[in-house]
């Protein structure tokens, strides 16, 4: 029975959970819808991050102190894969969108591996003070880590959009999806600065993943539920928009949890792509991008 | 053309190569394994007709070879329709799709087409999770019927079903190659936009190669719960047959009917003999290497390495 | 023929708050040659694309050959016998450059060489009218720069066109590579072929164009002759110092 209860829940998980949604987006808007490159083993990173924050969790870390100690070493990560990705393909002349999709693809399908065969298939959680707590308003009880996803979702939107839209390197960044003349005049190498956001996108990804784990366990090959809501949550902001990222994965999160609510779990999974596919068919430039 | 005869020669002593097969051999298992990799055979190729050709990555083949095998599921249990019915409404389930996904997404970027690739796949998935019919995720247990007059086992039956398939997928396949058409998705897949100046349809040539692509993987599909006496959708719509499609055609080659087949034999019997000796992660981990090192160092895949050879020597 | 053979009427396209066309008309008779100038940036490209049906325009008409292409498809547009050149060449790196030509060949205007001997044969006739016989089976990854402006060209002939509309063919080559393209375009001129010029180098705009129109921020500001154009105040002014 759907009752009124239940909706306010669903809409307020829903909220919740889209500033998560939106985290885990982020980066990958980042490197798809500025730079154009399709990262399709963002999500695969945000897992393995996941993974990692749920070990230091055990030598005591708080997850999300854990997410931020890990977030320079998944940077500097981004900077190398950046160089492999610019070596197999920005260098050899023609791009080949078969064989980029495919190596970020398969990259995908080794950290999922790699994944499995150090952590087992299993579910991995963390332990926290506000994992486990929920805060009661009224007949309506929040769970704290939901809040503190949400905490940290919104506060790492706010810090990549004032990041992007105020400091040099930032505007920057947008301009190398654009006008890398533009930038070779200024005499900032286009190269260093997607460096610096392929690693700046890693980065975002191990924030995600403290969050990721946070909300609830995760598996190894959760990857493949959160490709599509990465990629719906971009698609349906539109390229190139990293503050329309924030609404479309609010969006997102109202989207699932009321299809969970009202049609049950089996079905949700594939709103996101329902999504994506909808996004596509009726307004392809997303809600606040345009389209190129 | 000498070429020609050498061809078509070459399909039917596969044919009656794989029939006097069932004749000589008694025991099961080779035809069990042997399907899987002539299986391979046909979703490469089909695969690789838009992936390879037109430059159109699909990343859901599981999703089309599990709508394939649900088809046939469905009107088999529905109608008690025989085996050619099946295949063919798979087929037909398989195009169908593959127009829808195209007209939705192709008229946009190719990466947009590539992510509802994935989209589909999962949608299906939980259609047919939420498909009591067929099973839903509990699966379904199938019957088989008694093998044909000539067949000794029904096993040994769609082993040559198989390859009568994967012989209709590759010269498909190569028909499309050296036509016209062939030319216009080579040119789609080097520069769209030059394409459409000099004359190329290239809205139409797309949405045929995806179709046709659609339709034979979905093909591959189709006999696969006759095959195994049992689906489920975990299985039917396994990431395994994404990957595969995928990197089979990039080990082997993409720009000609040759590579998918080369790339098929060769990672399918590499995945028969891990599966014996290793875990499924550790396959899924040497099909994901293989994937990615064939992207980084072999541009043509295995078919250009070999053509460069011979040019040297 | 009074009708002319490329009418553009009211033309406009923006790109977003971005006006890169506003309200260009022109007329091209058959077998007239048109050059066009004007500053970068300035729209010339934005309306070529129209015209070839890359880019749809946001308002006004395109009829070409008697028939109204405003919103009909590019490659409907070279079936009639519209061909382009782009300003960075855009050759089928995969392919070599004989069958960079069957691509046009196979799909082009009518009666389409089905055999592929026929499809040699025509190939080799084009490239042979441009010099490059010699790299016929070569990789488009060999080739130089006037090479591959000349494999542009040679892939808009193929289409057997009524008018071909050359982006900037010229740019970055030696006066005697311009002096090669013009030989072309005068030769092509010569068999009827309707062409339009976008150029920024003067001296091929003055010996080979009839008329001239410049284009200046999405506007056509001026047209005429070449001599009357370069005695415009405004196109000196765009173009004080070159």
């Amino acid at each position: 029975m759907v009752t009124t209860h239940l909706l306010v829940s669903a809409l307020i998980s829903g909220l919740l959970l889209g500033a998560f949604y939106a985290a885990i987006a982020s980066g990958l808007a980042l490197v798809f819808g500025v730079l154009e490159i399709p990262n399709l083993a963002h999500p695969a990173v945000v897992v393995a991050a996941a993974m990692l924050v749920h070990t230091l969790n055990g030598w005591g870390f708080d997850p999300i102190v854990a997410g931020l100690l890990l977030s320079p070493f998944f940077f500097v990560a981004g900077v190398l894969f950046y160089s492999l990705y610019r070596f197999t393909f920005e260098m050899r002349g023609a791009p080949d969108p078969l064989r980029s999709f495919s190596l970020f693809f398969g990259m995908a399908f080794l950290i999922e591996v790699a994944l499995i065969l150090a952590y087992g298939v299993d579910f991995q959680s963390v332990e926290a003070p506000y994992i486990g707590r929920a805060l009661s308003l009224g007949w309506v009880r929040i769970p704290y880590r939901m809040l503190a996803s949400f905490v940290g979702g919104t506060l790492l939107l706010s810090a990549l959009h004032l990041f992007l839209t105020h400091s040099m390197t930032g505007r920057a960044i947008r301009a190398a999806g654009t006008d890398q003349e533009a930038l070779r005049m200024l005499g900032i190498s286009p190269v260093r600065i997607r460096q610096f956001a392929f690693g700046l996108s890693l980065a975002t990804a191990a924030l995600a993943g403290a969050l990721l784990i946070v909300i609830g366990p995760v598996t190894p090959s959760a990857d493949r539920i959160y490709i599509g809501r990465a990629f719906a949550v971009v698609v349906l902001a539109g390229m190139g928009s990293i503050s329309g990222t924030y609404l479309s994965g609010m969006i997102l999160g109202l989207a699932e949890t009321l299809v969970l609510t009202l049609l049950g779990a089996s079905w949700a999974t594939a709103v996101s792509f329902a999504l994506v596919l909808a996004v596509l068919a009726v307004r392809p430039s997303g809600l606040f991008g345009r389209l190129r | 053309m000498r070429s020609e005869w050498t061809f078509w020669g070459g399909c039917a002593l596969s044919i009656g190569l794989s029939y006097a097969l069932t004749l000589g051999i008694q025991n099961e298992y080779p035809f069990f394994a042997g399907y899987v990799v002539i299986q391979f055979v046909l979703l490469a190729t089909a695969w690789n007709i838009a992936g390879g050709y037109a430059g159109y990555v699909n990343f859901g083949a599981a999703g089309l070879f599990g709508a394939g095998a649900y088809v046939a599921v469905a009107v088999g249990q529905a109608f008690q329709a025989p085996l050619v019915a099946q295949i063919l409404c798979a087929a037909l389930a398989g195009a169908a799709i593959s127009l829808a996904v195209a007209y939705l997404s192709v008229r946009l970027r190719g990466i947009y087409y590539s992510i509802a690739t994935i989209a589909v796949a999962v949608i299906l998935e939980s259609v047919v999770l939420n498909w009591p019919f067929v099973g839903g995720a509990r699966g379904l247990s199938l019957q088989r019927p008694s093998a044909p007059w000539g067949f000794g086992d029904y096993t040994a039956f769609l082993f040559v079903v198989m390859t009568v398939l994967a012989v209709i997928g590759v010269a498909v396949a190569r028909a499309i190659e050296r036509s016209n058409l062939g030319r216009g998705l080579a040119a789609i897949r080097d520069n769209e936009i030059a394409a459409e100046a000099c004359g190329v349809p290239t809205l139409k040539v797309k949405i045929v190669a995806i179709a046709v692509s659609g339709a034979l993987m979905a093909t591959a599909g189709a006999p696969y719960a006759l095959y195994a006496s049992y689906i489920d959708p975990t299985s039917a719509f396994s990431m395994n047959y994404s990957l595969a499609a995928l990197a089979m055609p990039l080990l082997g080659g993409t720009s000609t009917w040759v590579g998918p087949v080369i790339g098929a034999v060769l990672l399918s019997v590499v995945q028969q003999a891990l599966s014996v000796v290793a875990s499924s992660e550790v396959n899924l981990l040497v099909l994901g290497l293989i994937l990615v090192f064939s992207v980084i160092l072999l541009p043509g895949g295995a078919y250009e390495l070999g053509r460069r050879r011979r040019r040297l020597a | 023929m009074t009708e002319p053979l490329l009418s553009v009427r009211g033309v406009t396209r923006r790109f977003g708050s971005f006006v890169a066309v506003s309200d260009i008309s022109l007329d091209l008779r058959q077998g007239e040659r048109l050059g066009i100038i004007g500053p970068n940036g300035s729209g010339k490209t934005t309306l070529i694309n129209c015209v070839a049906g890359r880019l749809r325009p946001d308002a006004g008409s395109i009829t070409f050959a008697g028939k109204d292409v405003t919103r009909l498809e590019a490659h409907k547009r070279a079936w009639l016998g519209l061909a382009r050149t782009f300003q960075i060449p855009q050759p089928f790196h995969g392919m070599s450059l004989a069958e960079n030509l069957y691509v046009p060949l196979g799909f082009g205007a009518r009666e389409s060489p089905s055999d592929s001997r026929d499809l040699r044969k025509a190939a080799m006739e084009i490239l042979a009218g441009l010099g490059l016989s010699a790299k016929a089976d070569a990789d488009c990854r060999s080739l130089s720069q006037i090479e591959l402006r000349k494999l542009e060209l040679a892939r808009a002939l193929a289409g057997r066109p009524r008018l071909l509309i050359s982006d900037e063919a010229m740019a970055g080559l030696s006066a005697p590579e311009v002096d090669e393209v013009l030989t072309i375009l005068f030769a092509l001129s010569e068999r009827g072929i309707s062409v339009i010029m976008i150029e920024h180098i003067m001296r091929a705009i003055m010996r080979f164009s009839e008329r001239v129109i410049c284009i200046m921020a999405g506007k056509l500001v001026a047209t005429g002759s070449p001599q009357q154009i370069v005695r415009d105040r405004q196109v000196q002014k765009a173009y004080l110092g070159e």
